[in-house]
């Protein structure tokens, strides 16, 4: 992108005080740590704001001003709090050398439109500091788990050696237990076990009934659907207490097949959601043209449609398993204590034994769910290529 | 300081497998008869299932290579579980650990099975009948067979600044927020909270649970709780409570007793035990009604051997919980891996018992339900 709009310097009054702002903003942080909040909303905005004008008027010199002010706010912070505050203030020092140019020297208008008025070019970037801000709330409790699994202590705790970054405090003890625990290699095995199965019926019925409801002529096709869909919307205990005294009866509680079967309910409607979408994009004439050229209907559907609808199978498939693989209610209900899977095991834990192991789990759990929805993504470019809808 | 560890370790070993060499010598009256060689057994996870693993159910593995033991840490659940077993038609428990409140309800419900004492489990060493060796005071219900005394207490942080150097001593140093501000835990159930409610609002111990089954009595206890209410943590799982007061979430809670000596002991937080007004309960096994026989016969076995007196003695070297049989007491010895002595954190030690409370569960039987349900309306309110 080129600078679509010709910028220049900004008054004092305005940089100045906007940097404050921001000082102030994080002064309330730092204010908070230091167990006095009013100091450190004054003291930052009074400080960001002198520092501003210090670095604009009397260095001027763009790059001294930005190392000079990230050396300064890092040797403060590393005066306060040791090595954690050398990086915060490090961050702090580059973050406000970067703010106070970028409004100094009118940077902030360059790359938006030049007839934009002052309030919209200020909603143009709230707006991205509002969905950043969405953005960090819901990332930030998975992050905080992350270190929090490499605890050497058996608590939920940041513990002084964690936060001094002392190896000490660190280890990889959790990810050792849940490596050679039984209990958590069962319960790995079980949901290795379940978790495929199931959704290879998921995505075998959720195919087919999505192939099925696509067709014009089927009779209540919108009831049909809705009762398939509606594992997804009736509450899981619900589910979960029917299944219980149904599969009670039929001697399926407390089997294998039993979860493998529940599993698969409440995959078959990702699958179909998933399905029934790529299906709108099917020309159905190839079918019939299929048909014309002698292929019964079962060929036409592994050569011609399943190829065709493959993103969409794959991506319903992962969420199916997903499902399966991070699924607690149901199995409590439908399974026995032969059947623990990783989040039953992860449930016990929390409720009987806080114990690091569970963030360790949680840790691995996440990079896996990670992978596959990176696979769904890539999939779903894929096809999007594939049907010339976006530039490769 | 490792050496030393692995040698009380060997020692602890060396010690329970003389004890399985006794214990072959005693039979289970079911001994040949046919048994599933299946058992799902139903426990409360961490420290205390670790301990039950330990001192019985592993050496009975040994000595039944071809039993399988299933794990189900529900024992949380327990009363909700064998209703919906019982009404499903399909139980798939086959011994159940509860407290001793818990097994009077599922007994009166016709859910456990009434079993005889004398006939189920193993004499003393000396020949004591078992109905005596634990005596009546541990046999509140005949469907319940007792494992070990535990306590309620309260742990408390050692590190508190605002204390000015004092530590609490009394059970009503929990309702002094003057001088010992911060906030506590207490369990998010009726039972003891009621109790120690009342007795800081100067109701004498005899009398507190004729007035809890009044409104007025209720009211005055809930009204003492409130006076603390905004200072206080609900914990509903026996794992949350150490993790408030090491997390300095609180910093005075009630707790298992078990659960904090493990927290001090062998996780060496900064933190101490109150024991005054500790409130003592029971838990042991109950055998849920309606197993088939061969199951039956193996619960029966495995209970012969894992209630007789070294093994409860032996599980007293993993947790510090006291053994129900009074033959036990003598062979309580030292932790399995820290090799300290236990008797001093059993909560039936007399410097821990000098003012006790025995909650009467008997009438917790009773009034539970009901007084459940007040509490938690109360706590909405």
């Amino acid at each position: 992108m080129v600078a679509l709009t010709p910028i220049s310097r900004t008054a004092p009054g305005f940089y100045v005080s906007v940097v404050a702002a921001f000082g102030a903003f994080f002064g309330v942080f730092i204010g908070t740590g230091q167990g006095n909040l009013i100091a450190g909303v004054i003291g930052g905005a009074v400080l960001m704001g002198a520092l501003a004008f210090v670095m604009t008027t009397i260095i001027k010199n763009e790059r001294a001003a930005r190392w000079g002010i990230t050396i300064l706010l890092a040797l403060g912070g590393y005066l306060l709090a040791g090595f954690p505050g050398l990086v915060i203030g490090t961050f702090f020092g580059w973050f406000f050398g970067f703010m106070t140019f970028w409004l100094y020297e009118g940077r902030y208008r360059a790359k938006v439109p030049p007839y934009l008025t002052p309030g919209q070019v200020l909603w143009h970037f709230s707006f991205r500091t509002i969905c950043g801000a969405i953005f960090v709330f819901l990332i930030t409790p998975i992050l905080v788990v992350m270190p929090l699994s490499f605890n050497a202590e058996d608590f939920f705790t940041f513990t002084p050696e964690m936060l001094r970054f002392d190896p000490a405090g660190y280890s990889l003890k959790h990810y050792r237990d849940f490596f050679t625990s039984s209990d958590w290699q069962n319960a790995l095995r079980n949901s290795v076990q379940i978790a495929p199965v199931a959704t290879l019926l998921s995505v075998t019925f959720g195919t087919l009934a999505a192939i099925g409801l696509s067709q014009p002529h089927v009779p209540f096709r919108r009831a049909i659907m809705a009762i398939l869909i509606s594992p997804m919307i009736v509450p899981l205990i619900i589910s979960a207490a029917g299944m219980y005294f149904f599969y009670s009866r039929v001697g399926l509680q407390g089997t294998y097949i039993g979860v493998v079967l529940a599993h698969a309910a409440l995959g078959i409607p990702f699958v179909i959601i998933t399905v029934t979408a790529t299906l709108v994009g099917f020309d159905r004439s190839l079918t019939r043209a299929a048909a014309n050229m002698g292929a019964n209907p079962v060929t036409t559907f592994f050569r011609v449609q399943m190829p065709l609808i493959l993103p969409g199978v794959i991506s319903g498939g992962l969420f199916a398993f997903i499902t399966s693989f991070d699924e607690v209610v149901v199995v409590l209900f439908v399974g026995s204590a032969g059947q623990k899977t990783l989040p039953w095991q992860m449930f016990i834990g929390l409720r009987e034994q806080i114990s690091p192991t569970i963030l360790a789990v949680a840790t691995i759990l996440v990079i896996i769910s990670i992978c596959l929805l990176t696979v769904v993504e890539l999939l779903r470019r894929r096809s999007e290529r594939l049907r010339g809808m976006s530039p490769a | 300081m490792k050496l030393t560890k692995t040698l009380l370790a060997s020692t602890a070993l060396t010690v329970a497998a003389t004890g399985a060499v006794f214990a072959q010598d005693s039979k289970s009256p079911v001994a040949g008869m046919e048994m599933a060689n299946e058992m799902t057994i139903v426990s409360w996870g961490g420290a205390y299932q670790e301990s039950q693993l330990k001192a019985y159910v592993e050496p009975y593995l040994e000595m039944n290579p071809d039993v399988k033991v299933v794990w189900d840490e529900s024992s949380g659940e327990g009363v909700a579980g064998m209703r919906a077993q019982s009404e499903a038609n399909n139980v798939t428990w086959d011994l159940v650990d509860a407290t001793a409140a818990d097994t009077m309800r599922l007994c009166d419900e016709g859910l456990a099975m009434e079993i005889d004492h004398d006939e189920v489990l193993a004499p003393a060493p000396d020949g004591t009948p078992a109905s005596e060796d634990f005596g009546d005071e541990m046999l509140v219900s005949d469907c319940f067979i007792p494992q070990i005394a535990y306590s309620y207490t309260f742990g408390y942080r050692t590190d508190v600044a605002d204390w000015n150097g004092n530590a609490p001593t009394k059970i009503c140093d929990v309702f002094d927020l003057e001088n010992f501000p911060g906030k506590r835990s207490l369990e998010k159930r009726p039972h003891n909270n009621m109790e120690w409610a009342l007795m800081c609002d100067g109701v004498a111990q005899e009398d507190i649970y004729d007035m809890l089954e009044t409104d007025e009595g209720q009211q005055q206890a809930f009204d003492k709780l409130e006076t603390i209410r905004d200072q206080t943590v609900w914990w509903t799982s026996g794992a949350e409570a150490p993790q408030l007061l090491a997390d300095k979430e609180v910093v005075f809670g009630s707790a298992y007793n078990g659960r904090l000596f493990s927290l001090i002991e062998e996780q060496n937080q900064p933190i101490a035990m109150m024991w005054d007004a500790q409130s003592y309960d029971l838990d042991g096994w109950v055998i849920p009604e309606g197993l088939d026989e061969p199951t039956l016969n193996r619960v029966k076995d495995f209970l012969w051997f894992a209630t007789d007196t070294q093994r409860l003695a032996d599980q007293a070297a993993y947790i510090s919980y006291g053994p129900a049989r009074k033959s036990s007491a003598a062979l309580v010895g030292k932790h399995a891996v820290l090799g300290i002595d236990m008797a001093p954190h059993m909560p039936t030690n007399p410097d821990n018992a000098t003012n006790s409370f025995v909650q009467n569960y008997t009438w917790w039987a009773d009034y539970r339900d009901d007084l459940d349900a007040k509490f938690q309306a109360w706590l909405v309110n």
